[in-house]
């Protein structure tokens, strides 16, 4: 107890309570416990459902327990005639009212129905109402409905989605969704939080899953973005049920509609479960003619010996004939550490070249190329949940409601409470309605809007001096060059008035703390590492950096983009950033790894090696959950590349597009089948652990690249993924202070070089581990987008994600919810462009570039400005990966996906 | 063209055109989240409803959620959501009063009748109290009410088309009430260095409570506020809507001046930096002459502080202090939890002073007479006075100023006029449907606050529905409670189920004592508001005092 501790009697013993508390929490952490609906950790207490009715003496009324905080000396009683029967008279009145069966194994009205040994109601029920089962992911039975608002506040408080609503009064109050409309025809996100918050069944995973007990339950991480939520798995029959959120540093029990919803794609039919080669009278076209279900119809069955026979004797003889320079390796990022640090392992020592890359090239190349150069260290500066203690958060580039929901609900939480928001992007998104200034600014003008914004700070005097004098170099250079970008210069070049650049500028450079997020808006570009570049010189600048709230953050796509770029699957570097061409470094791998040579040439980039291999330089390659086929930029060609090659192995779950080009299909295990490590956004590591196991022969990938290894005469004999992870810690200072007992228990946020040390969420606070100790202020010029619209390819065509899929769809088009969600392509046209080419709502167009032309339906859309439109690049049947330009930022040699030239024109 | 149709489409998409001229309509002033109400009154009048593409316009107007908006604006009974290919409704609505008084005089069949005789493009509807009851059975032809309705007169208002409320022709206006001397107390007040602890100290010496129902002293409340950081805000509550009760209507009708002036006398002493008066809907007449009269009084001074008319929308429960002002801040009239009290944390956070529109309308008279002049009044131990809204079975029903701790009978035969011809006093609410019903043999106890309390009920806004042989307890109470049935928040269990079930078991033949009293106990004592924790009383006095109407 300490000195602000309030001392009250409850039910005549004395406790205490501390500051702020209730009641109601006060008791339960004295271990009593007061019966209660619609209290619910973490929500704001509301005390409507009167289950928690306390007598407080002297008082008229019962209180209620949940809102109630104590005073010292107040004399509380729970367990009295008068609050007892108050308590068993409300859960009387509302079992009264609850339909015959019920729609979950955990009613919390029934089970304090039990406790408090009600008995059967006396009075009449209410009319029976009927089951809104009208979403894919939700079933409403408001039969069961309580009237307790947590649904309503998981809803707005919470996610900040705003669907859910109380409407009506008295008898006519009800749970509404938008106004009144059913669920499936809502603007619901399907985010579960209000399934996950509903007490009584009300609103449950559709399909009945609520009503089964599970065998188990497994606690893992989410295999979706890099948000890096944890969540339970509860499992039935080696299947997953259902999922739900648990307490996670970045997630706070909170989930998405893919991490919710999105599991069942390891069951799909399509799965395939026994090693395939390809058929000897298939011959590869660079024309795709796939159907993922029909393996057969391009491969054959065969054993693992042989399949992995087959595919580690293809390298070799690419090996001896061609050289090592003609073998690639492409890895995941959707797999765990260990596997991409076995993965790259195995290309540098079993091929023997840096020839290694992920599809963070086509993601953050150019950010982390930025970063590397500007503040030496590639990841973020502050977690995503740092924005609750930001003042001012600017968004660039980035659709955070639909890539990172979990983090935009932070931000929504944060802004709620006061922050101001500044989004930039040259679309719209939901998170307009929540921004301070929304700065629509021309798509590829992001250098022109973030000197301008600087020319300002400059001019205006709000440069942190002590801060760029103590911590930054080359602060003249850029003052110099940012001269002739004043507002009004730039004001026609990116689109927004003068005024509002100041205005932005000045908000962003006087706020006590401030944070950049930014996404592939701002990478994906040939002057990607530009864009970047600006925001590390605006956030030096004005030393907003170093503190909590305050920082820079890219925000990872995938779930373990960071962690995989960490261990190093990538070209450049070795694990933990270590650059292939430094002598130390690789003499360090070289007795790590107990090899005598490793290969000092930087390899090749993810785009490069499909180009090489069009070009016939590249014979073989290795590709391990990776989808170039459709990921790629001017798929076609890399299509074509692939078709090219020699020998290709492909290790994955489905027959992807990548995977009809194969020699040999190795199949793999899903995420809930495997366990390993992954590093989320913010650079936390966190386990993910196996819930079920793989179907049919299908293996986990350390397995199967060990067995490659040993083929290739490499003698690996890892037991599994926590031997990995303890030579990883050997490789990695940034982690070899983390135990993988403590990760049993924890996740830890690196840099952790030592055992017991707690992690480092914020980092920075003290200069930069640069060789000067200082972070490097680097200028930007205009660089113009690779191809620009004319009077044949009239339209920008900026590509994306959306909510309910996931990078190339492989995985969420198989999972039944995501997919009857959002089941085909579509490209978003702007109202007026519509308009005046007589375009509808819903038909379906061609949209053609100089390199594809494909077919999708129109969604009529303002949040695409005129002049551009949006596509996703998820749908094979029309994937907007035919149409971009291959166009490389020269730094990173990341591609321009977000800006190419196209038309459009109405089908026949 | 080719179509495609397997996704099932989310959300609805803005109608443009609808965003247009709900812009037009709405003016050109900024947007303010909590002027919804007041936005959805202007799209119901000049559409005779909500059809949702407005709503949606609104919610993208205002930024905020469709949820958000439609909420609010389901919670409202005065509006009309009108979904997507749902029929608009008629365009003239004829609202009958079925609260205990016009119901005792026949309300039911006046509804009935009508339904049967009016037009398809008239919507008869029962409605709550319109605050009439000394007229009652009472209709409303869209805002024009008649008094004693029958289906003739309303026939004849319908065709004639008289169809909207003037404001009070009798009522003093701002040059009259300047004339008679009025705000020349304000103007001292203002210009001079009166001494505001003095003022304190008459309403405290005066003994007047608030006038709502609540009677929490005013001197003390003005004192509690004042001492609040600043800015603190002033709500004033004309929501009357307790079935029985028109007292503000009458001295607003009358004498409108008054009530602002104590507002403003108010507002100076306790140091208020924004008013808001909250005015029921139902009183369109009285809204037309506060919005002229405050017009004038603006700009009769140029330094007041900005005062705000808010509209009501149909809901009884607004008339709860801490619901009303959520009601003001253009949200669903929910009572909120206390503490925090509104006093210290009410209307936008800030520290709050409410009242009812009579506990200002008196302090002027006070303070310029004296507080002997209101505490010399009273009888029976009691002191001051109170204004009695008298309805049901008495010759002269109306707003009676008499003296606190008067008798009913007292009041029936000094007031009233006596019973009605061949009625015998059988009972009576002293205090509107929600203060419980009293038998005939306790028709000598003082009338006043905490006089009642020990035989189960309460004076609350002084309304007193007397009933005759011709009447019956167990109907009247029963009414009652489908009345708070109806008006309840929906917000907290023992209200929202219990008033549901509570109206189910009165209407059972046989009446289940036990359980009713279990569900009465536990209204009482565990509802978050006064609403559901007075809803009983009514139940409960049936019960006490009148066991020969009950089967059991």
């Amino acid at each position: 107890m300490t000195e602000s501790d309030i001392e009250f009697i409850f039910n005549g013993e004395p406790i205490n309570a501390v500051q702020g508390e209730t009641i109601l929490t006060a008791a339960k952490r004295h271990g009593h416990e007061i019966p209660h609906l619609c209290y619910n950790d973490g929500m704001e207490a509301v005390g409507n459902c009167r289950a928690c009715m306390v007598e407080i003496e002297g008082e008229r009324t019962l209180a209620a327990s949940c809102c109630r905080q104590p005073s010292t000396g107040m004399k509380v009683n729970a367990n009295g005639t008068r609050a007892v029967g108050a308590q068993k008279m409300v859960m009387e009145l509302l079992l009264s009212d609850m339909p015959g069966s019920q729609y979950t194994i955990d009613n919390e009205l029934q089970s304090w129905v039990d406790k408090l040994n009600v008995k059967q109601p006396r009075f009449k029920s209410r009319t029976k109402l009927e089951t809104d089962n009208t979403h894919p992911a939700i079933e409403v039975s408001l039969d069961a409905c309580i009237h307790c608002t947590r649904c309503l506040r998981a809803c707005r408080d919470l996610q900040v989605n705003d669907v859910i609503g109380l409407a009506g009064r008295g008898s006519d109050t009800r749970i509404v969704f938008d106004m009144s409309d059913t669920l499936g025809q809502s603007t619901c996100v399907a985010c579960g939080e209000c399934v996950q918050a509903c007490p009584t069944g009300a609103l449950m995973p559709s399909g009945g899953v609520g009503k089964v007990q599970p065998d188990k339950t497994v606690d893992s991480v989410c295999p979706y973005c890099g948000v890096g939520c944890l969540l339970s798995y509860h499992i039935k029959d080696n299947k997953v049920l259902h999922v739900t959120g648990r307490q996670g540093i970045a997630n706070q029990g909170r989930l998405c509609v893919k991490g919710r919803f999105g599991f069942d794609y390891i069951n799909h039919p399509e799965r395939i479960t026994k090693p395939l080669i390809r058929r000897d009278d298939i011959i590869k076209t660079a024309e795709l003619s796939l159907d993922p279900s029909n393996p057969l119809a391009i491969f054959r069955e065969a054993t693992w010996d042989e399949a992995l026979d087959v595919a580690a004797n293809g390298f070799k003889s690419v090996l001896k004939e061609q050289g090592k320079y003609a073998l690639a390796g492409l890895g995941s990022a959707k797999g765990s550490c260990e596997e991409a640090y076995l993965f790259q392992k195995l290309i540098r020592t079993g091929f023997g070249t840096n020839n290694v890359d992920h599809c963070t090239r086509l993601c953050h190349a150019s950010s982390v190329t930025a970063l590397l150069e500007g503040v030496g260290s590639g990841a973020v500066s502050n977690p995503m949940k740092d924005v609750t203690k930001a003042d001012v958060i600017i968004v660039i580039g980035a659709n955070p409601t639909v890539n990172h929901p979990v983090g935009a609900s932070w931000m929504k939480n944060s802004i709620k409470q006061g922050t101001k928001l500044i989004l930039m992007d040259p679309r719209r998104s939901e998170l307009v309605r929540h921004a301070t200034h929304f700065v629509q600014f021309k798509p590829a003008s992001d250098v022109a809007l973030l000197n301008a914004m600087m020319n300002v700070i400059v001019t205006e005097g709000l440069v942190d001096i002590n801060y760029v004098e103590k911590h930054t170099e080359q602060f003249a250079e850029l003052e110099s060059h940012l001269q002739n970008y004043t507002p009004q210069a730039m004001e026609s070049i990116c689109g927004v008035d003068a005024d509002e650049i100041r205005a932005t500028a000045r908000l962003y450079a006087t706020a006590d703390n401030a944070m950049i997020l930014w996404g592939m808006g701002v990478s994906q570009h040939t002057h990607g590492t530009d864009n970047a570049r600006c925001l590390i010189s605006l956030c030096m600048i004005t030393g907003q950096i170093g503190r909590p709230g305050t920082g820079l953050h890219p925000l990872r796509g995938q779930n373990n983009v960071q962690g995989t770029s960490d261990v190093g699957l990538i070209p450049m570097v070795f694990p933990d950033y270590q650059r292939v061409d430094s002598e130390a470094k690789q003499a360090r791998f070289q007795k790590l790894w107990g090899v005598d040579y490793l290969d000092d040439k930087v390899g090749l980039t993810t785009v490069e090696m499909v180009n090489k291999a069009y070009d016939g330089i590249i014979k073989g390659m290795y590709i391990q959950g990776e989808n170039p086929a459709m990921s790629d930029p001017d798929v076609l060609h890399a299509r074509a590349g692939l078709a090219k090659l020699q020998h290709l192995v492909v290790q994955d779950l489905f027959i992807t597009e990548t995977a009809y080009y194969a020699d040999v299909v190795l199949p793999a295990a899903a995420h809930p089948e495997k366990t390993g490590t992954y590093i989320n956004s913010d650079r936390t590591v966190q386990l993910g652990r196996q819930a079920v196991s793989p179907p049919g022969d299908a293996k986990q990938d350390w397995w199967i690249i060990q067995e490659i290894s040993r083929r290739l005469g490499l003698s690996w004999n890892y037991s599994g993924p926590k031997e990995i992870f303890n030579e990883m810690r050997q490789a990695m200072d940034s982690i070899a202070g983390i135990t993988w007992e403590r990760l049993n228990s924890e996740s830890v946020t690196y840099p952790c070089p030592v055992e017991n040390d707690p992690g480092k969420p914020v980092i920075f606070t003290d200069g930069y581990p640069t060789s000067s100790g200082r972070a490097k202020l680097v200028p930007a010029g205009i660089v113009p987008p690779d191809e620009q619209p004319d009077d044949e390819y009239p339209f920008v065509l900026i590509t994306g994600r959306q909510l309910e899929h996931w990078h190339t769809g492989s995985m969420t088009r198989r999972a039944h919810i995501l997919d009857s969600l959002e089941p085909d392509p579509w490209v978003a046209v702007n109202t007026r462009d519509a308009l005046r080419l007589g375009i509808e709502d819903g038909i379906v167009i061609e949209l053609y570039s100089r390199r594809g032309r494909i077919e999708t339906e129109v969604r009529l859309s303002d949040n695409s400005p005129e002049g551009t439109v949006f596509m996703p690049f998820c749908y094979y049947e029309a994937a907007a990966n035919e149409l971009t330009n291959a166009a490389l930022d020269p730094q990173a040699k990341i591609a321009e996906v977000k800006y190419c030239a196209v038309n459009l024109s109405i089908g026949s | 063209m080719k179509k495609k149709n397997s996704r099932q489409k989310r959300g609805r998409t803005l109608d443009k055109f609808a965003l247009e001229e709900l812009k037009q309509i709405l003016g050109s002033d900024p947007r303010r989240r909590d002027l919804l109400i007041e936005y959805l009154h202007i799209i119901q009048d000049n559409y005779n409803c909500l059809p949702v593409k407005y709503l949606h316009a609104l919610a993208v107007e205002l930024n905020i959620s469709q949820a958000e908006v439609y909420e609010v604006a389901s919670f409202y009974h005065h509006f009309d959501i009108v979904k997507e290919g749902d029929k608009e409704p008629p365009v003239l609505t004829v609202r009958v009063c079925d609260s205990v008084c016009c119901e005792m005089v026949g309300a039911q069949d006046l509804i009935k009748n009508l339904q049967r005789i009016l037009s398809d493009d008239v919507r008869v509807q029962s409605v709550p109290c319109v605050g009439r009851c000394d007229s009652a059975p009472v209709a409303v032809i869209g805002t024009y009410p008649i008094a004693h309705a029958t289906v003739e007169k309303i026939q004849q208002g319908v065709s004639s088309n008289t169809i909207s409320d003037n404001p009070p022709a009798k009522a003093i206006r701002m040059h009259q009430y300047l004339e008679q001397g009025g705000y020349d107390l304000y103007h001292r007040l203002k210009s001079q260095s009166f001494d505001i602890e003095a003022i304190l100290k008459t309403l405290e010496d005066s003994g007047i409570r608030g006038l709502g129902g609540a009677g929490f002293p005013i001197g003390r409340k003005w004192r509690i506020v004042k001492s609040q950081a600043s800015p603190k805000l002033m709500a004033i509550n004309i929501d009357e809507g307790e079935p029985g009760t028109f007292k503000d209507r009458h001295y607003l009708e009358q004498d409108p001046h008054r009530f602002l002036e104590g507002m403003l006398i108010a507002a100076h002493v306790v140091g208020i930096a924004s008013i808001y008066i909250y005015l029921r809907d139902e009183y369109a007449g009285i809204r037309t002459l506060l919005q002229q009269e405050l017009q004038e009084l603006q700009s009769h001074y140029a330094d007041l502080p900005p005062i705000e008319l808010r509209r009501g929308a149909g809901a009884y429960i607004c008339g709860e202090e801490s619901a009303m002002i959520e009601s003001i801040e253009g949200k669903r009239g929910m009572p909120r939890l206390r503490p925090p009290f509104v006093a210290e944390v009410g209307l936008f956070g800030r520290p709050t002073l409410e009242h009812n529109m009579e506990s200002l309308y008196w302090v002027r008279d006070i303070i310029e007479k004296g507080a002997d002049w209101f505490s010399s009044h009273g009888r029976h131990d009691r002191k001051g006075f109170r204004s009695f809204s008298v309805s049901g079975r008495v010759n002269k029903p109306g707003v009676h100023l008499a003296p606190a701790g008067i008798t009913l009978t007292e009041l029936i035969d000094e007031y009233c006029g006596g019973m009605l011809k061949g009625h015998t006093l059988y009972g009576y609410f002293p205090g509107g449907a929600s203060g419980g019903i009293l038998p005939a043999s306790l028709a000598n106890t003082p009338l006043d606050f905490d006089t009642l309390n020990e035989h189960g009920c309460f004076i609350g806004s002084a309304a007193i529905i007397v009933l005759s042989d011709h009447d019956s307890a167990r109907a009247t109470a029963t009414n009652a409670m489908r009345f708070f049935m109806h008006e309840s928040c929906g917000q907290c269990t023992p209200c929202r189920v219990g008033t549901i079930k509570a109206t189910e078991l009165m209407t059972q033949e046989y009446w289940d004592k036990g359980l009713m009293q279990e569900l009465c106990t536990v209204m009482t004592d565990a509802s978050i508001c006064g609403l559901g924790q007075a809803a009983a009383n009514p139940l409960q006095c049936v019960l006490r005092y009148f066991p020969q109407e009950i089967n059991q």
